[in-house]
């Protein structure tokens, strides 16, 4: 059966590992002690958190005052950043959920990390509303509970009831996700572990794991019914938020083509924060044998399939308003590209329509330090592409005479940059305590387990060591 | 329970798949197979049968999608209904995002319990782990020695058929 006319694929991770060696590869990490490095990118982005937290504490006892946002301008810096931050995590979704639907085997070295940052994102997501309220201690109003007032109950038919359902939904199904992968793992990381805190915390969450085909079987069904419910999830929870925008009378914001493109905006930029991080962290954590140059082309070409959605997006949404013949939409979307904001608009298509077609070429994907500035540039101007959305639409309305301009204050500096403190040292703490790589599922994908041990002829072996694909390799191991 | 058990293990995914469907072709009683990551066809050399687990799923969110559906007409529309800008009470299309929300929520949250409770997986429980490497690089054969036909014999040949790495017997240990 051997079929030596087989293109041969390259293998998924580089360096022909062996089980052993995946397990300690990505245990050692976090066994030894912390690098420099990591203590020096811990500390800053902690002193961030710091930063962001008082603010945070000053606008809390002050107000809402504190911040740039006025009458006219209601939503600015900090809706800008709910949604950029969302967004961000959409991308860990789709790597996780949809990738494994689509049987897209490459995803086992960067799932973990990219769900892991799901979940950082959408904590930093979460906060803004909630600070929003301006008193931030009634956040919980938002929920159905039986009350003394009334009861009263929440509008249902508010999309900013959906909004509060859909975030915490899915800050749930992804953390439950993300903790149901981590159980094999955590159980190689307990046998491995000596006596002491890490061994003691890694029994308790690794739930007693011992590798049981039983439990495998079933284990592997719940991934796929989690990653059918995530998907849907995912599609939802930006569709809602876009819905916040297009459910208002604002010229701009009421139009239909919201859902998608605020969908294919959100995996975008998540994309773009994950080939960032990873890019980090191949280098400083020396997973260049499991994050490799191939997984870095793949999702280049994500991103280039993504910039093309959104590219059309604004397109079709120009165009749709200036052929409406509804004069307010149509200055809404003049004023966005010509009028005194037009600049953030510029930014926002250079950054995500013409600077990302670099990576058409591969010369380009596989040079590490370029795609790690593109990946940059394409973050700032997916949160620029939210600030032209909120702040553009809303500083010129219908009636001029409340027309106003808008500048964020130190405050909302502050936050923002507490947001990405947050997220940072959330990061950091993630890949310093637990395994960054999914060991149990990128020793699914290594071709080392599926050499044929009583073979059918030296050709065939060979072929294996190769690197053959693993579906006919598989096969062969069944049915030898 | 009191039960005598070989186990074996191996180190690729061939072996373990192959002589899984060995043992189980020739009659034995599989206990069960512990291998550091899902290997797949496993559980169908095995003879298990498919998970219900998806039933499960699909009932649970059934069940929550219909309870926020009648929570929210009764909420809107009957405990204190809110005149909001002249929408009807039953607005059904505006009840479906949270609907939906509700719906993957309790699908995803109870499947994941159920499949806690019947792999009987808890925090703090300690492993029964019958080799060493089990979580790292090792693949683990436990065939139950059931009566007075069982052969050690052929079955120790059969596993030198898979390279078998070593072979243990074990007495009266619950596994699971």
């Amino acid at each position: 059966m051997a079929d030596s006319t087989v293109v041969l694929r390259p293998p998924l991770i580089d360096g022909n590992k062996t089980f052993a060696q995946v397990t300690s590869d990505v245990c050692s990490g976090m066994e030894g002690k912390p690098t420099p490095l990591w203590w020096a990118s811990f500390l800053t982005a902690f002193s961030f958190l710091l930063l962001g937290g008082s603010a945070i504490g000053y606008l809390v006892a002050t107000g809402i005052g504190t911040w740039g946002a006025n009458r006219t301008i209601g939503w600015a810096f900090d809706i800008t950043n709910f949604v950029f931050w969302i967004g961000i995590g959409h991308a860990g979704t789709l790597i996780s959920a949809v990738l494994y639907l689509l049987r897209q085997r490459w995803r086992t070295s960067v799932n973990r990390a990219a769900e892991a940052m799901t979940l950082f994102a959408v904590m930093c997501a979460g906060l803004f509303p909630v600070i929003h309220l301006g008193r931030p201690w009634m956040a919980y109003w938002i929920f159905p509970y039986p009350n003394t007032r009334g009861p009263l109950w929440v509008n249902f038919r508010s999309p900013l009831v959906w909004d509060a359902f859909a975030i915490s939904t899915y800050f749930t199904i992804s953390l439950v996700f993300w903790y149901v992968g981590l159980i094999p793992d955590l159980a190689t990381v307990r046998d491995r572990a000596k006596e002491g805190l890490r061994k003691k915390l890694s029994g308790i969450f690794s739930l007693g794991w011992n590798g049981s085909t039983r439990t495998w079987s079933r284990y592997e069904v719940v991934y796929l019914l989690l990653a059918g419910l995530a998907t849907p999830l995912v599609l939802s929870v930006h569709t809602i938020v876009s819905w916040d925008f297009a459910t208002s009378v604002i010229p701009g914001w009421h139009t239909t083509i919201f859902p998608p493109y605020f969908v294919a905006g959100a995996i975008f930029s998540g994309l773009a924060m994950v080939l960032t991080l990873m890019l980090v962290a191949r280098k400083t954590m020396r997973l260049e044998q499991y994050i490799t140059i191939r997984h870095v082309e793949v999702m280049c070409k994500l991103i280039i399939a993504t910039s093309g959605m959104v590219g059309l997006a604004y397109a079709t949404e120009f165009v749709t308003a200036l052929y409406s013949g509804n004069p307010y939409e149509q200055f809404a979307f003049l004023n966005r590209a010509f009028g005194p904001w037009g600049w953030s608009y510029g930014i926002m298509v250079s950054c995500n329509v013409i600077i990302p077609q670099l990576l058409w070429s591969k010369r380009i994907r596989t040079n590490i330090a370029i795609v790690f500035v593109i990946s940059i540039f394409v973050n700032i101007g997916m949160w620029f592409e939210r600030f032209v959305i909120i702040v553009t639409s809303l500083h010129r309305d219908y009636l001029p005479s409340s027309w106003a301009d808008y500048r964020p204050t130190p405050i909302e500096i502050a936050i923002l940059a507490g947001t990405f403190g947050l997220f940072f040292s959330c990061f950091l703490l993630f890949c310093r305590f637990l395994p960054v790589i999914a060991m149990a599922e990128v020793k699914g994908v290594l071709n080392e387990g599926r050499e044929p041990a009583h073979g059918h002829g030296h050709a065939e072996a060979a072929g294996k060591r190769a690197g053959l694909p693993e579906r006919v390799s598989a096969m062969e191991g069944v049915r030898g | 329970m009191n039960r005598r058990m070989i186990v074996a293990s191996f180190s690729t995914e061939e072996d373990i798949l192959g002589v899984t469907q060995a043992a189980h072709a020739d009659g034995l009683k599989v206990v069960d197979v512990y291998t550091p990551y899902a290997v797949h066809g496993l559980d169908t050399a095995m003879g298990m049968k498919r998970s219900r687990l998806a039933w499960v799923c699909f009932a649970a969110g059934m069940v929550g999608a219909i309870l926020k559906l009648w929570f929210e007409f009764w909420t809107a529309g009957v405990d204190w209904p809110v005149n909001v800008g002249g929408k009807p009470w039953n607005s059904l299309p505006a009840y479906v995002p949270v609907t939906f929300e509700v719906m993957v929520l309790s699908a995803g949250l109870v499947t994941v319990f159920v499949f806690l409770v019947i792999s009987k997986l808890k925090p703090g429980k300690s492993p029964v782990l019958l080799a060493e490497g089990i979580t790292n690089d090792t693949f683990v054969l436990a065939i139950e020695e059931e009566d007075a036909t069982f052969d050690p014999v052929r079955v120790r040949k059969l596993f030198e058929r898979f390279n078998v790495r070593s072979i243990s017997e074990r007495y009266g240990e619950e596994v699971s």
